[in-house]
Protein backbone atom coordinates (compact mmCIF):
# COMPACT_ATOMS: atom_id res chain seq x y z
CA UNK A 1 0.00 0.00 0.00
CA UNK A 2 1.80 3.23 -0.86
CA UNK A 3 1.42 6.05 1.28
CA UNK A 4 -0.94 7.94 -0.09
CA UNK A 5 -3.25 5.56 -0.40
CA UNK A 6 -2.94 4.81 3.31
CA UNK A 7 -3.15 8.51 3.80
CA UNK A 8 -6.34 9.29 2.42
CA UNK A 9 -7.76 5.66 4.55
CA UNK A 10 -7.05 7.54 7.37
CA UNK A 11 -6.70 4.41 9.52
CA UNK A 12 -10.07 3.38 8.26
CA UNK A 13 -11.59 6.97 9.72
CA UNK A 14 -11.66 8.31 6.37
CA UNK A 15 -15.60 8.60 5.64
CA UNK A 16 -15.70 10.63 8.84
CA UNK A 17 -12.36 12.48 8.80
CA UNK A 18 -12.77 13.92 5.06
CA UNK A 19 -16.03 15.49 5.66
CA UNK A 20 -15.36 17.00 8.95
CA UNK A 21 -12.36 18.61 6.73
CA UNK A 22 -14.11 19.35 3.38
CA UNK A 23 -17.48 20.92 5.39
CA UNK A 24 -14.87 23.07 7.52
CA UNK A 25 -12.97 24.48 4.38
CA UNK A 26 -16.07 24.54 2.40
CA UNK A 27 -18.39 26.62 5.08
CA UNK A 28 -15.58 28.94 5.72
CA UNK A 29 -14.74 29.24 2.21
CA UNK A 30 -18.64 30.24 1.47
CA UNK A 31 -18.89 32.99 4.64
CA UNK A 32 -16.22 34.63 3.16
CA UNK A 33 -17.18 34.76 -0.05
CA UNK A 34 -20.64 35.83 0.36
CA UNK A 35 -19.66 38.42 3.07
CA UNK A 36 -16.80 39.69 0.64
CA UNK A 37 -19.53 39.85 -2.62
CA UNK A 38 -22.30 41.67 -0.24
CA UNK A 39 -19.79 44.46 1.00
CA UNK A 40 -18.51 45.37 -2.60
CA UNK A 41 -21.95 45.42 -3.40
CA UNK A 42 -22.99 47.84 -0.78
CA UNK A 43 -19.93 49.67 -1.23
CA UNK A 44 -20.37 50.41 -4.64
CA UNK A 45 -24.06 51.50 -4.19
CA UNK A 46 -22.76 54.06 -1.61
CA UNK A 47 -20.57 55.23 -3.97
CA UNK A 48 -23.13 55.48 -6.91
CA UNK A 49 -25.24 57.53 -4.54
CA UNK A 50 -22.74 59.87 -3.26
CA UNK A 51 -21.70 60.59 -6.97
CA UNK A 52 -25.03 61.13 -8.26
CA UNK A 53 -25.78 63.33 -5.15
CA UNK A 54 -22.93 65.32 -6.03
CA UNK A 55 -24.07 66.04 -9.77
CA UNK A 56 -27.51 67.10 -8.58
CA UNK B 1 -10.66 53.06 20.74
CA UNK B 2 -13.75 55.91 20.48
CA UNK B 3 -11.93 57.19 18.10
CA UNK B 4 -12.78 54.45 15.78
CA UNK B 5 -16.90 55.67 16.58
CA UNK B 6 -16.49 57.62 13.59
CA UNK B 7 -17.58 55.02 10.58
CA UNK B 8 -15.36 57.22 8.04
CA UNK B 9 -12.72 56.53 10.50
CA UNK B 10 -12.97 53.22 11.10
CA UNK B 11 -13.81 52.54 7.27
CA UNK B 12 -10.37 53.89 6.24
CA UNK B 13 -8.82 51.39 9.08
CA UNK B 14 -11.05 48.29 8.27
CA UNK B 15 -9.83 48.87 4.24
CA UNK B 16 -6.30 48.74 5.17
CA UNK B 17 -6.31 45.97 7.42
CA UNK B 18 -8.85 43.49 5.53
CA UNK B 19 -6.50 42.38 3.05
CA UNK B 20 -3.77 41.70 5.67
CA UNK B 21 -5.99 39.51 8.16
CA UNK B 22 -7.40 37.54 5.36
CA UNK B 23 -4.17 36.99 3.75
CA UNK B 24 -2.86 36.06 7.24
CA UNK B 25 -5.72 33.70 8.19
CA UNK B 26 -5.64 31.98 5.17
CA UNK B 27 -1.98 31.26 5.28
CA UNK B 28 -2.25 30.09 9.04
CA UNK B 29 -5.14 27.50 7.82
CA UNK B 30 -3.03 26.09 5.17
CA UNK B 31 -0.24 25.82 8.16
CA UNK B 32 -2.88 24.31 10.74
CA UNK B 33 -4.27 21.97 7.93
CA UNK B 34 -1.01 20.55 7.37
CA UNK B 35 0.78 20.28 10.53
CA UNK B 36 -2.85 18.77 11.69
CA UNK B 37 -2.93 16.09 8.58
CA UNK B 38 0.45 15.49 7.86
CA UNK B 39 2.64 16.00 11.01
CA UNK B 40 0.10 15.43 14.22
CA UNK B 41 0.37 11.83 15.47
CA UNK B 42 -2.27 9.51 15.49
CA UNK B 43 -4.05 8.73 19.12
CA UNK B 44 -2.70 6.15 20.63
CA UNK B 45 -6.61 5.21 21.21
CA UNK B 46 -8.66 7.02 18.54
CA UNK B 47 -6.19 6.50 15.63
CA UNK B 48 -6.78 8.80 12.83
CA UNK B 49 -10.41 9.92 14.16
CA UNK B 50 -8.65 11.83 16.41
CA UNK B 51 -7.49 14.47 13.90
CA UNK B 52 -11.25 15.78 13.20
CA UNK B 53 -10.48 17.88 17.11
CA UNK B 54 -8.15 20.40 14.98
CA UNK B 55 -11.49 21.42 12.85
CA UNK B 56 -13.85 20.47 16.04
CA UNK B 57 -12.60 22.14 18.76
CA UNK B 58 -11.48 25.67 17.34
CA UNK B 59 -14.78 25.68 15.65
CA UNK B 60 -16.22 25.28 19.08
CA UNK B 61 -14.10 27.74 21.05
CA UNK B 62 -15.12 30.57 18.36
CA UNK B 63 -18.44 29.92 18.69
CA UNK B 64 -18.05 30.42 22.41
CA UNK B 65 -15.90 33.24 21.75
CA UNK B 66 -17.88 34.99 19.45
CA UNK B 67 -20.80 35.03 21.13
CA UNK B 68 -19.09 36.65 24.23
CA UNK B 69 -17.56 39.10 21.84
CA UNK B 70 -21.67 39.68 20.16
CA UNK B 71 -22.60 40.16 24.25
CA UNK B 72 -20.09 42.70 24.98
CA UNK B 73 -21.05 44.32 21.85
CA UNK B 74 -24.60 44.61 23.03
CA UNK B 75 -23.86 45.61 26.19
CA UNK B 76 -21.33 48.37 25.14
CA UNK B 77 -24.53 49.42 22.36
CA UNK B 78 -26.64 49.81 25.30
CA UNK B 79 -24.44 51.80 27.87
CA UNK B 80 -22.10 53.71 25.54
CA UNK B 81 -24.38 54.14 22.68
CA UNK B 82 -20.88 53.73 20.52
CA UNK B 83 -22.33 53.48 17.26
CA UNK B 84 -20.17 50.71 15.82
CA UNK B 85 -21.18 48.29 18.68
CA UNK B 86 -24.22 47.45 17.25
CA UNK B 87 -22.60 46.72 13.69
CA UNK B 88 -19.87 44.79 15.61
CA UNK B 89 -22.66 42.53 16.85
CA UNK B 90 -24.91 42.09 14.17
CA UNK B 91 -22.12 41.48 12.02
CA UNK B 92 -20.64 38.88 14.16
CA UNK B 93 -23.54 36.78 14.21
CA UNK B 94 -23.41 34.92 11.00
CA UNK B 95 -19.61 33.88 11.73
CA UNK B 96 -20.24 32.58 15.02
CA UNK B 97 -23.44 31.03 13.53
CA UNK B 98 -20.96 28.95 11.04
CA UNK B 99 -18.81 28.18 13.52
CA UNK B 100 -21.09 26.64 15.57
CA UNK B 101 -22.83 24.41 12.90
CA UNK B 102 -19.44 23.40 12.10
CA UNK B 103 -18.99 22.44 15.96
CA UNK B 104 -21.91 20.18 15.65
CA UNK B 105 -21.49 18.90 12.19
CA UNK B 106 -17.63 17.65 13.10
CA UNK B 107 -18.99 16.73 16.59
CA UNK B 108 -21.34 13.83 14.99
CA UNK B 109 -18.40 13.35 12.44
CA UNK B 110 -16.44 11.88 15.66
CA UNK B 111 -19.71 11.00 17.76
CA UNK B 112 -20.59 7.84 15.56
CA UNK B 113 -17.34 6.47 15.18
CA UNK B 114 -15.98 6.90 19.01
CA UNK B 115 -19.88 6.74 20.81
CA UNK B 116 -22.22 5.34 18.32
CA UNK B 117 -23.90 7.90 17.93
CA UNK B 118 -24.21 11.17 15.33
CA UNK B 119 -26.01 12.40 18.41
CA UNK B 120 -26.92 12.36 22.26
CA UNK B 121 -28.88 14.75 24.21
CA UNK B 122 -26.48 15.34 26.43
CA UNK B 123 -25.84 18.72 28.67
CA UNK B 124 -22.97 19.13 26.44
CA UNK B 125 -24.62 18.64 22.80
CA UNK B 126 -27.67 20.22 23.98
CA UNK B 127 -26.66 23.44 25.22
CA UNK B 128 -24.33 23.90 21.89
CA UNK B 129 -27.31 22.92 20.15
CA UNK B 130 -29.64 26.30 21.85
CA UNK B 131 -26.58 28.28 21.17
CA UNK B 132 -26.80 28.10 17.36
CA UNK B 133 -30.38 28.53 17.55
CA UNK B 134 -29.88 31.86 19.75
CA UNK B 135 -27.44 33.19 16.78
CA UNK B 136 -29.92 31.67 14.51
CA UNK B 137 -32.72 34.17 16.57
CA UNK B 138 -30.71 36.92 16.39
CA UNK B 139 -30.06 37.01 12.67
CA UNK B 140 -33.96 36.37 12.28
CA UNK B 141 -34.83 39.17 14.95
CA UNK B 142 -33.03 41.77 12.92
CA UNK B 143 -34.74 41.38 10.02
CA UNK B 144 -37.86 40.80 11.37
CA UNK B 145 -38.16 44.43 12.65
CA UNK B 146 -38.35 47.52 10.31
CA UNK B 147 -37.09 49.93 12.55
CA UNK B 148 -33.62 49.76 12.90
CA UNK B 149 -33.57 51.44 16.38
CA UNK B 150 -36.18 48.77 17.85
CA UNK B 151 -34.47 46.03 16.03
CA UNK B 152 -31.18 47.07 17.44
CA UNK B 153 -32.43 47.13 21.02
CA UNK B 154 -34.31 43.79 20.27
CA UNK B 155 -31.00 42.37 19.35
CA UNK B 156 -29.01 43.29 22.26
CA UNK B 157 -31.06 42.23 24.26
CA UNK B 158 -31.31 38.83 22.88
CA UNK B 159 -27.80 38.89 22.46
CA UNK B 160 -27.33 39.62 26.21
CA UNK B 161 -29.75 37.02 28.00
CA UNK B 162 -28.21 34.65 25.39
CA UNK B 163 -25.09 34.92 26.92
CA UNK B 164 -26.58 33.02 30.41
CA UNK B 165 -25.97 29.76 28.02
CA UNK B 166 -22.15 30.30 27.87
CA UNK B 167 -21.11 29.32 31.05
CA UNK B 168 -24.04 26.61 30.64
CA UNK B 169 -21.79 25.13 27.83
CA UNK B 170 -18.31 25.73 29.19
CA UNK B 171 -19.16 23.88 32.33
CA UNK B 172 -21.63 21.54 31.19
CA UNK B 173 -19.32 18.45 31.24
CA UNK B 174 -19.02 19.27 34.62
CA UNK B 175 -21.98 19.84 36.63
CA UNK B 176 -23.86 16.92 34.90
CA UNK B 177 -22.27 13.15 33.61
CA UNK B 178 -21.94 13.77 29.83
CA UNK B 179 -20.91 11.28 27.05
CA UNK B 180 -18.60 14.59 25.95
CA UNK B 181 -15.42 14.58 27.15
CA UNK B 182 -14.10 17.28 29.60
CA UNK B 183 -11.91 20.29 28.84
CA UNK B 184 -8.20 19.11 27.98
CA UNK B 185 -6.90 22.72 27.01
CA UNK B 186 -8.57 25.40 29.16
CA UNK B 187 -8.57 23.61 32.95
CA UNK B 188 -6.76 24.04 36.16
CA UNK B 189 -3.46 23.04 35.87
CA UNK B 190 -2.63 23.89 32.14
CA UNK B 191 -3.37 21.75 29.21
CA UNK B 192 -2.82 17.63 29.29
CA UNK B 193 -2.21 17.36 25.84
CA UNK B 194 1.32 15.92 24.41
CA UNK B 195 2.72 18.97 22.14
CA UNK B 196 2.66 17.24 19.41
CA UNK B 197 -1.05 17.60 18.85
CA UNK B 198 -1.29 20.86 20.74
CA UNK B 199 0.40 23.06 18.37
CA UNK B 200 -1.89 22.17 15.33
CA UNK B 201 -4.56 22.89 17.33
CA UNK B 202 -3.53 25.95 18.82
CA UNK B 203 -2.53 27.00 15.03
CA UNK B 204 -5.84 26.03 13.67
CA UNK B 205 -7.72 28.33 16.62
CA UNK B 206 -5.20 31.19 15.81
CA UNK B 207 -6.20 30.66 11.96
CA UNK B 208 -9.95 30.75 13.07
CA UNK B 209 -9.24 34.35 15.16
CA UNK B 210 -8.02 35.61 12.71
CA UNK B 211 -10.00 34.59 9.84
CA UNK B 212 -12.93 35.92 12.43
CA UNK B 213 -11.78 39.38 12.56
CA UNK B 214 -11.01 39.54 8.57
CA UNK B 215 -14.91 38.36 8.19
CA UNK B 216 -15.99 40.58 10.77
CA UNK B 217 -14.15 43.54 9.70
CA UNK B 218 -15.83 42.73 5.99
CA UNK B 219 -19.44 42.42 7.43
CA UNK B 220 -18.47 45.86 9.03
CA UNK B 221 -17.74 47.31 5.98
CA UNK B 222 -21.10 46.23 4.55
CA UNK B 223 -23.26 46.97 7.65
CA UNK B 224 -21.50 50.55 7.97
CA UNK B 225 -22.39 50.57 3.86
CA UNK B 226 -26.10 49.60 4.04
CA UNK B 227 -26.52 52.18 7.15
CA UNK B 228 -24.79 54.94 4.84
CA UNK B 229 -26.99 53.80 1.67
CA UNK B 230 -29.90 53.81 4.09
CA UNK B 231 -29.31 56.88 5.03
CA UNK B 232 -28.81 58.32 1.86
CA UNK B 233 -32.25 57.13 0.61
CA UNK B 234 -34.28 58.93 3.24
CA UNK B 235 -32.60 61.86 2.42
CA UNK B 236 -33.66 61.77 -0.85
CA UNK B 237 -37.32 60.99 0.04
CA UNK B 238 -37.24 64.08 2.36
CA UNK B 239 -35.42 66.60 -0.08
CA UNK B 240 -38.46 67.84 -2.74
CA UNK B 241 -37.75 66.45 -6.33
Amino acid sequence: MSGWQSFFEMGGYAAYVWPAYAASILALLALGLISWREMKRSERLVALSEASDRQS
Amino acid sequence: MLAYANPQRFLRLARALTPWTLGAGVALAAVGLFLALFVAPPDYQQGDAARIMYVHVPAAWMALFIYICMAVSSAVAFIWKHPLADVAAKASAPIGCVFTALALVTGMLWGQPMWGAWWVWDARLTSVLILFFLYLGYIVLWGAIDEPTRAARAARILALVGAINVPIIHFSVEWWSTLHQGATVFRAGGPAMSTSMLIPLLTMALAYNVLYVAFLLIRMRMEVSERRLRTIRLGLEAAPG
